[in-house]
């Protein structure tokens, strides 16, 4: 096989897979079950995920792949986040699986693919080293996810959710195309490396830092840090649950890891200019986040604003030297994913499509009706809480040592204050949960049904691997060490 | 064959493997109970199967301990590597300070599992999974020698807490209290994780010997106000546990709502034991700099919390300051760094625990029999419940000090200790925290006298209680046998705990204070306090200690 082939493997299975699913969807009739549809969309996913581990022994041995001109570069960092972003459409597919009611089955075919189209952007976004490709990997990964925001047609928050999304979300992609350009008037070019080298002997270092700022607001709308964050409530809210879960982690991840790659190697100067601006922007991330999820009753809208919160954690580790940064922060994206994927998983069991119980009040008293899911969702919020022996314990570990071992002590004394902080909210949901449930609430509910079998397996595995991330993270902690320094390759570049 | 190297692992693991069980057996309901149609015991009995067996497995520990051991050194210790980088270890131990404190969490959690045989009727499959999982995290706190790993539990030890008061709360407000109560520790725990990261990036090591052995050596290179600060903030996460006198808020809310079993273990035992182990173990010099302030903190405990005490007509809330007063006392005794203070504080915080839940343990019986904890509610109750009368003024005399029960010596050494403290204010503020003896006496006999002597109260009136049943008596018998035993035979405990105390409290005496002239302090002391057997008795193993440390 070509190395070119081979570097972009995984997102050519989920190309592949997802045109599959298109066109098989006319083919079914109108009414009936679009599941298979769904499993083939799995398969391919998994499929994808199997391809990145392939690439790792390939890695293993020759060392990083380039291909396409120097543009596509797969090495550890780019396979952890393939392997990431597999995982969670992995775990989001089979929550959706039976997500979408008897009348609502026409679209879930494109559903599926919209979502595979989705992750090949986010993959390719992670393994691009140009930054024109990452561009077009970012505006693959938004339209899908644009569309899926959307989904549950002819409500208002769903108009609402996507049409705010991608009003804000084109605005933030022009300015991260802005930073391409001046990068390119910095320095002639827009490989990462390139530009890399070039900051150093620019004429115009001015160029560079307004490049350094414009790809931060860009990108820092994508992984929704404050204050860029506005968009994030709102869209939650409206948007199915299920694409919740998945649009607050995967793109997030591979849009922390443009912005580690772009940090580290193409940045003009030394960490210590621009940390003190990631230190600002985490700082605002995790106190509004924190201090707007106090005041929420609806679920989504508190996941919302925890995720913003969330968010401003990983920024921290942000400020340590380059190996350290790069391994707590992939880390922390590996356990907030699972985490935060899982309690979405919880979301969508519970009222399915409708999502009728949405208000922390209409969960009260849920642990008696439905012991099993209430047990996950305490523990997915234990470990957004930080609750040691989870995963959510450990990335906050790592991400505060990063913080601490780089002499920003100041920083992990306000991030550790406003997790303490955050356990109010999260405690008001989990507490409610175990409450005794008040006449109005989910004790006159219908009789809600049972966890479908593939959610099932999706919250077993979500919870399994927040466990394991906070019990025995040695291995997925020497895959990050591994993916540690995130330097590209200096290629001859063919323009 | 050789049970050491692994009982510490089967103390955990008993109690986890339990909650696990428990929490997949289905719950059924038992509606043989009249109309109402109520949970099967089957998860009570499971609890105190599990419960039991963990009691058996502490015991190991004061049967096979060597009491011969060089200080600052641990036993029972199993180290094994858990995570490379950042390199944390599965390490634990044992030592005089800890090991009681095993023993006496192994046995209240028995004692909490049958004072909520009939309390608790409904949704037993959760409360018994948390209060096993409660118990976990209790006994991790005193094992871990790795200060990764005590974090874990430390933290961990929150979460079936806040549960078991949310859900299994009294009142309306048990949402509110159990957030409180999270809050209230989780936040300065934040710091405290800060604190260990800093103590991590200077040292490169979590585990707690090595520390001690750095920290003993002054080879942490931080300035001297870096290593205060930091000290703070381990001092302030624990204060707040314990709680220590500003940082109460949480304990009238918490005890006010949390069912018995959980109130039984609530407070004291587990701030108090974290300071003796990491505070004083790691930051020895900065301990001994801010015991002023500490002292004068117990003191002002002792006297608002006794205050506060008099005038509660709440049970609870009454209980709950009584609470303070008791934990006041300790801090007031460790922080003097005398031997007799350390040693009466340690052997206080057993007496404290066991007295506050045999407390609270009446506490929960009357309230289940008669609903209600308000005081003037009840009266004349002595008649109708002669051994429940006879049981709360026995745990009421072991509270206030009554020399023969466990309450005098601990209470007894704690000020001789302080009176023998080389700094003239200490002397001021023990004479102060002495009233606490009087006030103390007071609102227990008080108490007793308005529940259960005088005129029938409203409440007593309109429910027909009943003694003691079986099972009750089964409880609280222990809880007597020990008041005494603890009181008559304390060189029992002491033996161990003096392993502990008296090298923390000579060790790296400051300048002023020579080991010689400590040994004449001692001296001087003995005529003082011949008057009490048992204090000489344990005074005597301290001497020997001493002369010990100083050869």
């Amino acid at each position: 096989m070509s190395t070119n082939l081979l570097t972009l493997l995984p997102e050519l299975i989920l190309t592949l897979t997802a045109v599959l699913v298109m066109l098989l969807e006319p083919l079914l009739a109108a009414g009936a079950s679009r599941k298979p549809l769904g499993w083939l969309a799995i398969l391919g996913s998994v499929g994808s995920g199997v391809a990145a581990l392939y690439q790792l022994r390939a890695v293993h041995a020759l060392g990083p792949l380039t291909g396409f001109y120097g543009t596509i570069q797969v090495d550890a960092f780019s396979i952890f986040f393939h392997l990431l972003i597999a995982s969670i459409v992995v775990t989001t597919l089979l929550a959706s699986l039976d997500y979408f009611p008897p009348d609502q089955v026409s679209h879930a075919g494109e559903y599926f693919a919209l979502v595979l189209f989705g992750a090949t952007g986010m993959m390719f976004m992670t393994s691009s080293v140009e930054l024109l490709m990452v561009f077009i990997g970012l505006e693959i990964s938004s339209i899908s996810t644009y569309i899926l925001a959307g989904f549950r047609k002819g409500r208002a928050t769903a108009s609402e959710s996507a049409l705010k999304y991608f009003l804000l979300g084109s605005f933030a992609t022009a300015f991260f195309l802005y930073g391409i350009a001046l990068c390119f008037g910095a320095t002639g070019s827009t490989a990462i490396a390139a530009i890399g080298a070039g900051m150093a002997v620019t004429k115009t270092p001015l160029f560079g830092w307004l490049a350094v700022g414009m790809v931060l607001i860009g990108l820092g709308f994508k992984v929704s840090a404050a204050p860029f964050h506005v968009w994030t409530p709102d869209v939650y809210q409206g948007a199915p649950a299920p694409v919740v879960g998945l649009m607050s982690t995967a793109p997030k991840a591979a849009a922390f890891a443009v912005l580690l790659r772009f940090l580290f190697e193409a940045a003009p100067t030394d960490r210590h200019h621009w940390a003190p601006l990631i230190a600002i922007l985490a700082v605002a991330s995790m106190t509004i986040g924190n201090l707007g999820a106090l005041l929420q009753s609806d679920a989504k809208r508190l996941l919302a604003y925890s995720s913003i919160a969330h968010a401003g954690y990983l920024l921290v580790a942000f400020t340590a030297p380059e190996p350290l940064a790069v391994s707590a922060a992939c880390f922390y994206t590996a356990a907030y994913a699972a985490m935060n994927v899982g309690a979405f998983v919880v979301l969508t069991q519970l009222s399915g499509f409708s999502e009728r119980l949405r208000t922390i009040d209409d969960l009260t008293g849920l642990a008696l009706r439905r012991p099993g899911l209430s047990a996950f969702m305490a523990f997915f919020l234990l470990s957004l809480i930080g609750i040691p022996f989870t995963g959510g314990f450990f990335g906050k570990f790592y991400v505060f040592s990063a913080a601490v071992r780089s002499g920003y002590t100041w920083l992990a004394i306000v991030g550790l204050a406003n997790s303490g902080l955050a356990c109010f909210y999260y405690l008001r949901l989990l507490t409610a949960l175990y409450a005794r449930p008040t006449a109005d609430t989910v004790g006159d509910s219908p009789t809600p049904r049972g966890i479908s079998v593939p959610a099932g397996l999706a919250l077993i595995a979500t919870a399994a691997a927040t466990l394991l991330l906070g019990i025995l993270p040695n291995r997925i902690l020497s895959l990050t060490q591994r993916a540690a320094p995130a330097t590209v390759a200096q290629c001859p570049m063919q323009r | 064959m050789n049970f050491d190297p692994i009982i510490l692992t089967l103390i955990l693991v008993t109690p986890l493997a339990g909650a696990i069980l428990l929490a997949l057996i289905p719950e059924r309901e038992d509606s043989s109970n009249g109309g109402e149609s109520i949970d099967s015991k089957r998860h009570a009995i499971g609890a105190l199967v599990i419960t039991l067996l963990t009691l058996l497995l502490t015991l190991h520990l004061p049967a096979h301990f060597n009491y011969h051991a060089a200080p600052h050194t641990y036993q029972f210790e199993q180290n094994l590597p858990w995570i490379s980088s950042p390199a944390i270890r599965y390490h634990l131990g044992v030592d005089g300070l800890s090991m009681w404190l095993i023993v006496l969490a192994g046995f209240l959690a028995p004692m909490g599992v049958l004072a909520s045989w009939n309390a608790v009727q409904r949704r037993t499959r959760l409360f018994y999974t948390l209060f096993l999982l409660q118990q976990v995290a209790m006994l991790g706190i005193f094992v871990a020698l790795d200060l990764f790993l005590y974090y874990g539990f430390w933290e961990l030890s929150l979460v079936p807490m806040t549960l078991l008061i949310a859900t299994f709360g009294r009142t309306e407000n048990r949402r509110r209290a159990a957030i409180k109560f999270f809050l209230y520790a989780f936040i300065p725990s934040a710091i405290l994780l800060v604190a260990i990261l800093w103590l991590y990036n200077l040292t490169g090591t979590f585990d707690l010997p090595a520390l001690q052995a750095l920290a003993g050596a002054h080879q942490i290179a931080a300035s001297p106000t870096a290593l205060l600060l930091c000290s703070i903030a381990f001092l302030a996460a624990f204060a707040v546990k314990v709680p220590i006198f500003p940082l109460h808020g949480w304990l009238q809310d918490a005890v006010t709502e949390a069912p018995t079993a959980a109130v039984m273990v609530l407070a004291g035992k587990l701030g108090l034991y974290s300071i003796l182990r990491f505070s004083f173990g790691i930051f020895a010099d900065q301990s001994r700099h801010v015991a002023p302030l500490l002292i004068a903190l117990g003191a002002i405990g002792i006297v608002y919390g006794s205050l506060i005490a008099l005038i509660r007509t709440d049970l609870k809330k009454l209980a709950a300051f009584s609470t303070l007063a008791h934990v006041s006392f300790v801090v007031l005794g460790i922080f003097t760094f005398t031997v007799l203070g350390m040693d009466g504080g340690i052997f206080q915080i057993l007496n404290e625990s066991l007295i506050g839940a045999a407390f609270f343990l009446l506490l929960g019986l009357l309230y289940e029999r008669y609903g209600t904890y308000e005081m003037r509610d009840y009266g004349g109750l002595a008649a109708r419940h002669p051994w429940m009368a006879t049981m709360f003024v026995v745990t009421s005399l072991a509270a206030v000090g009554l020399p023969m029960l466990n309450g005098f010596v601990g209470e007894f050494l704690i000020l001789s200790g302080t009176m023998q403290s080389v700094v003239i204010h200490h002397v001021l503020w023990t004479t102060l925290g002495a009233t606490g003896v009087i006030f103390g006496a007071g609102y227990m006999l008080w108490m007793i006298q308005r529940v259960f002597y005088g005129l029938p109260g409203v409440r007593t009136e309109e429910v027909q209680g009943w003694d003691l049943c079986g099972r009750e008596h089964l409880e609280l018998w222990p809880f007597a046998a020990l008041f005494l035993i603890m009181g008559i035979a304390s060189p029992l405990w002491m033996r161990a705990i003096d392993t502990y105390g008296a090298p923390t409290a000579t060790a790296n005496v400051p300048s002023g204070a020579s080991p010689s002239a400590k040994i004449t302090i001692q001296i001087h002391s003995a005529p003082a306090v011949a008057d009490s057997s048992l204090a000489r008795n344990s005074n005597i193993t301290h001497l020997t200690d001493i002369r010990r440390e100083v050869r």
